[in-house]
């Protein structure tokens, strides 16, 4: 879906003229239809001397069907043919002009100290140039603090720096993003990589993931219908990212339990009774809201799979006009019922085994803004709930973790006035706004049961907006 | 019979290569044969001796060459009792020949044998323009003068144009060329390397000539005593400056890192040891085994000079060796990227992997063991020519260090590849 400016910079005069002055010029960006492969072009699969990840991701490579290069190099090959990969080489010396990838993924995690960061130029140099539209590049490393040296460390932090100059220099819907793969976690990975290579990562960019160890055992994702069986809370389901949410998740095959006031019943019943799911009409912030909450999802469904604290308002004020009351109703929903529901969910043991815990944050979260700082406060404490809650959660066998989104197109951001939402559209490496469904495909990944080693991080969809970054 | 014995090749010579149009233009595909059979029967005393068989071929050839070798043979100063027979598999023809020849000795069948290859690109066989043949053969089978008359009737001015032999493949209108540049892309050989390998080629090939190591192998023909295309003095500068002929302007292909059209001729004599006892001719090296492998360009892309790459890992797997337990490699250098690309393809775990489903890559060769005396980028490759000349330099080379193994590895067109091994007698 393009925007009014992409509309008009996308018409022949529009693109001379952007051309001529250097507008931006925003592509459409490839977004995910079911039953579409996960990538749509050649990858070409590297690695620096000495890296451990190219097998895992080979193998990954392999069952997702993607058509797999690879530079002239012993780990990459020897990783393609272990996978079952009959992987063509590319040599940039020889290479066509027309040849284009559709991802470039770099293992860098061999890469030991700052010298050898030389191995990621050597294979970037020659392809950056060739990605191809909404294409993708991703590294994968190891998180430096679980480095064996402190060289190391220092050469694996410096790819974040790589990466998110990559995520900028790349052009036409194309992303970046670093992945941290824990030692001992490469099994963990697949979720992860497949949703950074497909379209349903359209609108994020420039992020850095860690893979962890898992916090529960799993086995057997059905990749079309990941969530099948599953059932998924989401809080403020009635419009906008939260119809959205609840959507991908049922499209995913989750049975979606809907959460809205009662004022909202009725949006409510329209956006569930499409997707099959079931209702709940509750004002999170009532007192016993947690226990009633516990006791339907245990009465009804036996217990929860997955949660998304969707739920959550504005009242923007400088900090100084703000009254009270619009303090106290954006911590309350925002930050303090999430608190309370989460709570009352572990106590009652309502989450299962291999449970999502999913909140939802705000890049105002992270940089803060004028205006909004009840609402600042309320998305960067989601991330102290992500920090402070993550390894317990996990101990029960539950990831917790939040995404912050970025400018994304609702009724909310159409209302604003158009100098400050040109600025927050164009902004960012994708130079456009994101839609609801980028937030939701995210919280996706994090809920398909494969993302068991993915916990207690906050994951920007903000096509790596200059905000805050 | 139904044991075998072990072949032996004694000994071979060739002509000098020329190039296209050079010093053997007027020589013709018989012209040179018999002159080398004849050089053949001079080196082993064979005047008049009836041999179980000549076996030549040429893959250029006249109509009226239908039996080629059977007249050289007669024109030879061989028995004319000894019976001879063409044989023609593309680039692959000289060593085929060898393969036959031997396997007949090793069966008993024959007791002594030789085998050869010519080709001229010079004395080139045209053919009557194809629609004028159409109408030549109308007219031919007309019943009344009337029919004869309407269909001559049809021949027209541009009938008079030939139609030439193509250096490409019928199936894919691509030439060899442009068939291994594509091979070359794939497996990302750059022009330095190949370059490098014509260096070497040349170097090596002077070498031999200058120390006399092929002075039993090569007789003078038409005042050529070296190989036309041989340059002892090229470098990797001097190859650098030519532009690419195949592959496209960016291509990596050029006239010094290809085979040129080239003119010659070569024979090896085989025979059963027995038979070399009585005449007291010392054996070389002995056949001990070949494979020929063809790949599916036309349909499943495998480059069209691929095929020794799945041969040579087939005969290595017969008898339990490693691709590094040979002393002397003899690797036809069509193109230097075909050699690379054959090269490349036995170390890399991929293709071990997926195409020829071994565990582990063959492995890289010690290239000092290389075509020590020079390839075919050097020495020109007159296609039918070529095998004869390969056998007969790795069965000097094992005989002359006593002892150890040897690999030959020849691509031909139509994605066919002919392997062989050898052992020092």
């Amino acid at each position: 879906m393009a925007d009014r400016y992409q509309q008009l910079i996308n018409t022949p005069i529009g693109r001379i003229v952007s051309k001529q002055i250097g507008l931006p010029a925003p592509v459409e960006l490839e977004r995910y239809r079911p039953g579409q492969p996960v990538i749509s072009g050649p990858v070409l699969l590297g690695a620096a001397p000495g890296s451990t990840l190219a097998g895992a991701v080979a193998r990954v490579l392999a069952a997702v069907g993607a058509q797999v290069h690879t530079p002239l190099r012993e780990e990459a090959r020897q990783a393609a043919a272990d996978a079952g990969l009959d992987a063509p080489i590319f040599n940039p010396e020889v290479a066509s002009e027309g040849d284009r990838f559709k991802a470039l993924v770099f293992d860098a995690s061999g890469i030991s100290d700052s010298q050898q960061l030389r191995a990621a130029y050597e294979f970037f140099h020659p392809t950056i140039r060739r990605v191809l539209s909404s294409g993708r590049v991703i590294v994968l490393g190891r998180p430096p603090r679980m480095a064996e040296s402190a060289a190391a460390a220092v050469a694996q932090r410096a790819l974040e720096g790589l990466t998110r100059s990559i995520g900028k220099e790349v052009r036409r819907g194309a992303t970046a993003q670093l992945i941290q793969v824990e030692p001992g976690a490469e099994d963990q990975l697949e979720s992860t990589l497949r949703f950074f290579l497909s379209p349903r990562s359209a609108y994020v960019s420039g992020q850095v993931v860690r893979v962890g160890r898992p916090v529960a055992r799993w086995e057997g994702v059905d990749w079309n219908q990941p969530l099948n069986g599953r059932v998924a809370l989401v809080t403020g389901a009635s419009r906008g990212i939260g119809a959205a949410i609840a959507e991908v998740l049922a499209r995913d095959g989750a049975h979606v339990v809907g959460l809205d006031v009662p004022g909202q019943r009725d949006a409510l019943a329209e956006v569930i009774g499409r997707l099959g799911g079931s209702q709940l009409t509750v004002d999170i912030t009532e007192e016993n809201a947690p226990q009633e909450i516990a006791a339907h999802l245990l009465e009804h469904h036996s217990g929860v799979d997955v949660v998304v604290h969707n739920a959550g308002v504005t009242r923007d004020k400088t900090l100084g006009r703000m009254s009270a009351e619009q303090w106290d109703l954006v911590l309350d929903i925002n930050l303090i019922a999430p608190q309370r529901i989460n709570q009352e969910l572990f106590a009652r043991q309502a989450l299962r085994d291999n449970g999502r815990i999913v909140c939802v944050s705000s890049i105002s979260g992270i940089a803060g803004n004028a205006g909004q700082t009840n609402y600042a406060t309320s998305k960067a404490g989601i991330i102290g709930i992500v920090e402070a809650h993550a390894d317990a959660a996990a101990e029960r066998g539950v990831t917790l973790n939040a995404v912050a989104p970025g400018f994304i197109e609702t009724q909310m951001t159409a209302a604003m006035p158009i100098a400050t939402r040109e600025a927050g559209r164009r902004m960012n490496s994708l130079q456009q706004g994101g839609l609801p469904v980028d937030v939701a495909e995210t919280i996706a990944w994090y809920a398909n049961p494969g993302s068991a080693g993915i916990n207690g991080q906050v994951t920007r969809v903000c096509g790596q907006s200059l905000i805050g970054a | 019979m139904n044991s075998s014995r072990r072949a032996a090749v004694l000994g071979g010579i060739r002509i000098p290569f020329a190039r296209q149009n050079g010093p053997y233009a007027q020589a013709s595909n018989q012209d040179m044969l018999t002159a080398t059979l004849d050089g053949l029967v001079e080196k082993f005393g064979l005047q008049g001796e009836v041999l179980g068989e000549v076996a030549a071929g040429a893959v250029l050839k006249h109509s009226r060459d239908f039996n080629l070798t059977r007249e050289c043979v007669l024109g030879s100063r061989l028995a004319p009792e000894t019976p001879a027979y063409d044989l023609q598999q593309a680039c692959g023809t000289g060593l085929e020949t060898t393969i036959t020849v031997g396997a007949k000795v090793a069966l008993g069948q024959i007791e002594a044998g030789i085998a050869g290859g010519v080709d001229t690109t010079s004395d080139a066989p045209l053919a009557l323009n194809e629609d004028l043949r159409e109408v030549l053969l109308e007219a031919y089978r007309a019943k009344s003068n009337a029919a004869r008359l309407k269909a001559l009737a049809r021949i027209r001015p541009q009938h008079i144009v030939p139609e030439m032999p193509r250096n490409a493949e019928p199936r894919t209108g691509l030439s060899m060329g442009e068939h291994t540049a594509i091979m070359a892309r794939e497996w990302g050989v750059g022009r330095a390397e190949q370059d490098e390998l014509a260096v070497e080629s040349h170097h090596k090939l002077a070498a031999a000539y200058d120390t006399g190591w092929l002075d039993d192998l090569v007789m003078p023909y038409l005042g050529q005593e070296r190989d036309q295309n041989l340059r002892p003095d090229t470098s990797v500068e001097k190859l650098g400056k030519l532009k690419p002929v195949f592959g496209g302007p960016d291509g990596t292909m050029t006239a010094g890192n290809s085979t040129p059209l080239s003119d010659g001729a070569s024979a090896v004599l085989i025979a059963s040891e027995e038979w070399a006892k009585e005449r007291g001719i010392a054996p070389q090296a002995f056949l001990v085994d070949a494979e020929t492998a063809a790949v599916d360009y036309v349909h499943k892309r495998e480059g069209l000079l691929m095929a020794p790459a799945y041969a040579v890992p087939r005969l290595l797997a017969r008898h339990g060796l490693s691709l590094q337990d040979f002393d002397f490699y003899e690797i036809h250098e069509a193109f230097a990227a075909q050699v690379l690309c054959t090269l490349r393809a036995w170390e890399d775990p991929v293709f071990c992997r997926e195409r020829l489903g071994l565990e582990e890559p063959l492995g890289a060769i010690d290239r000092a063991k290389l075509n020590v005396h020079g390839g075919s980028l050097a020495a020109g490759h007159p296609f039918a020519a070529t095998g004869g000349r390969i056998v007969a330099t790795l069965a000097k080379e094992l005989h002359e260090q006593g002892s150890g193994r040897g690999l030959i590895s020849i691509c031909a067109a139509g994605g066919m590849g002919v392997t062989a091994i050898m052992e020092a007698a």
